[in-house]
């Protein structure tokens, strides 16, 4: 029957191996392929300042972006192809709750600057390679 | 309790208590945004509701594990606390910390990253109060007569815990970089080193309920937090799947994150085998209920329902919508919130020196809470499952796919208040009990002696 020290070895022996691996993984990812995978380089200052405006007022609190936020607003992570930079800056700069379908969003009233670079930051989000995500839709299903 | 200095843990219970009211109404106010009735949205927007909501819940449960740390570090290391007047700072400060960033997230301050809203200047003062906690109860453990593998257990979650904040607060111009290192700090807790501050208190209890030997429960112990990291941490890779990182991480994150339910179901058993095992039965039934009830639904809910949509195929298509919730809510109550419930439920008497266990509305309390996250689970998971054909199978639009899903958060919200009840309930206990009493010190009510034995 296993000891007290054999389960204390077991503990702490896989502590060690599996953190070494992850550290080890996660080293490769930050510094080679992730830089790659999200073309990291295309990192403007625009972007940066894209990314400012969507943390500080915690977009992230009703959408999703790369599948992570709440789940209250629609998913932005392919927004720029799918709707469009003229319709994400009137969205962005509405004075007034932007409400589709009754839902409605903060009124972020932006100036077009800012908006420029909200878009920026979800041109730069839309060209990641992720894997295969978000899905594609099967059309046939609402047939 | 045997020493003066536990009664400490009292005000971090209390602090629990009060906080877990501000999460259930910010919870109900965004139940009822999705049913479509948004009557706050001008003072309460969704994005405030959901930052209150996340953080209320890791500082209740926090300074859950706080107090209870303070009731079990002074009883296992023999020693009282080495400053219980640095314990109070240290609690004023963590609920003044947790009040101003409720409040800033209502006037736009705050950091959009999920779980981590507190804006930045507040983190350090998060990390001060956080050292301070630790230095007490370091001090007092190695200064104590002896350091036992459950308190070392517990001490060494709570140290990685604070070492593992760290990473959420470095600045990457690159959203990718920022999740993946955001995931260090929230998965790395939730799936890692809060494990261990929940195998820590469930050692404890079980040593202190059922009583079976000490070396037994803490040989156990080991195996079970040796499972946790085991897939645990390589199970981080669930979360790397589709956020930029490289396709190794699906298979990596696939494997170790199904192995993930192992480490629950090893410490529902467990449970279930000392409390069978124990022959004696400790008078306070409701900790035991709350002990046992901790390990079975954080075995369903974090690991069966987690499980049930971290493989690489069904995630594609679960990211990112109330699937993620369904298993989010029962994961954290069975986990986290049920096990500080059990310390609460069984340091009470000790603490005040009054036996009010086992009455009707302690019983209420649990069942209805449970079977009220329960129904709340079921909801979430009919409308996730709804949200995914509709939106990512079919192709609907996202509203139009909302629209068709509100209907499941009126019995979210039938069983919230049934949550909510059974909350209440286990408070009004709570208030019953009174505070700390002196003449409950040195007093043992885990004298089995002179216990009931079963049948």
């Amino acid at each position: 029957m296993l000891s007290k020290k054999q389960a204390k070895a077991f503990f702490l022996g896989g502590t060690v191996l599996f953190s070494a691996i992850f550290l080890a993984l996660s080293f490769e990812t930050v510094t080679v392929s992730m830089p790659e995978k999200t073309n990291a380089d295309q990192i403007t200052d625009a972007v940066v300042r894209g990314k400012v405006i969507w943390e500080s007022n915690n977009c992230m609190g009703c959408h999703t972006i790369l599948g992570e936020g709440a789940y209250y607003a629609p998913e932005l992570t392919r927004v720029y192809s799918r709707k469009g930079e003229s319709y994400i800056k009137t969205v962005l700069m509405a004075k007034e709750p932007w409400a589709p379908r009754g839902r409605k969003m903060v009124a972020y009233g932006l100036t077009e600057e800012q908006a420029n670079d909200a878009v920026a930051f979800f041109k730069w989000i839309d060209a990641m390679d992720l894997n295969g995500f978000p899905p594609e839709p099967d059309p046939t299903l609402s047939k | 309790m045997k020493y003066k200095s536990q009664k400490v843990a009292y005000w971090f219970f209390a602090l629990s208590m009060l906080l877990i009211v501000l999460q259930i109404t910010y919870g109900f106010i965004m139940g009822f945004a999705h049913m479509g009735y948004d009557g706050l949205h001008e003072i309460i927007p969704f994005n405030v509701a959901r930052a209150t909501h996340n953080n209320l819940l890791v500082v209740w449960l926090l300074s859950g594990f706080m107090g209870a740390a303070y009731y079990i570090i002074p009883e296992e290391s023999q020693n009282e606390l080495v400053s219980v007047k640095l314990a109070y700072v240290q609690l004023i400060t963590l609920a003044l910390v947790g009040v101003t960033a409720v409040i800033g997230f209502h006037f736009n301050w705050w950091e959009g990253r999920k779980f981590l809203e507190i804006p930045r200047p507040l983190d350090y003062l998060v990390v001060i109060n956080v050292l301070t906690f630790l230095g007490i109860i370091l001090v007092t453990l190695f200064k104590g007569k002896k350091q036992s593998t459950t308190a070392m257990v517990l001490t060494m979650g709570l140290v990685f815990a604070a070492l593992l904040y760290l990473p959420g607060m470095i600045w990457f111009d690159s959203q990718a970089m920022d999740s993946f290192f955001r995931w260090w700090v929230v998965h790395l807790w939730v799936e890692g080193v809060w494990e261990l501050i929940m195998g820590g208190i469930l050692a404890f209890l079980l040593i202190k309920l059922t009583g079976v030997d000490r070396e037994v429960i803490e040989k156990w112990l080991y195996v079970i937090v040796g499972l946790t990291f085991l897939s645990g941490i390589l199970g981080t890779g669930h979360h790397y799947y589709y956020i930029g990182a490289p396709e190794y991480w699906l298979i990596i994150g696939g494997i170790f994150s199904a192995l993930e339910p192992l480490a629950f179901l090893a410490m529902a058993l467990f449970a279930l085998h000392m409390y069978r095992k124990g022959g004696k039965k400790h008078p306070n039934k409701i900790a035991i209920f709350w002990t046992l009830g901790s390990a079975i639904v954080s075995f369903v809910g974090a690991g069966l329902l987690g499980l049930a949509h971290t493989l690489p195929a069904v995630n594609m298509y679960t990211h990112g919508t109330l699937v993620t919730a369904m298993h989010g809510h029962l994961a954290f109550w069975g986990a986290y919130g049920m096990i500080v419930f059990a310390m609460i439920a069984y340091a009470l008497p000790q603490l005040t020196g009054r036996k009010l266990f086992n009455n009707p509305m302690g019983l209420y309390a649990f069942w209805l809470s449970l079977i009220g996250m329960v129904g709340m689970t079921v909801a979430f998971g009919v409308a996730g499952v709804a949200q995914v054909y509709l939106e990512r199978k079919m192709g609907l639009d996202f509203m139009v796919a909302q629209i068709e899903i509100e209907v499941h958060f009126f019995v979210l919200i039938l069983c919230a208040t049934m949550f909510a009840t059974g909350v209440g309930l286990f408070i009004a206990n709570f208030l019953k009990y009174g505070q700390p009493n002196d003449e409950a010190i040195g007093q043992e009510n885990d004298d089995f002696g002179s216990l009931e034995t079963s049948d």
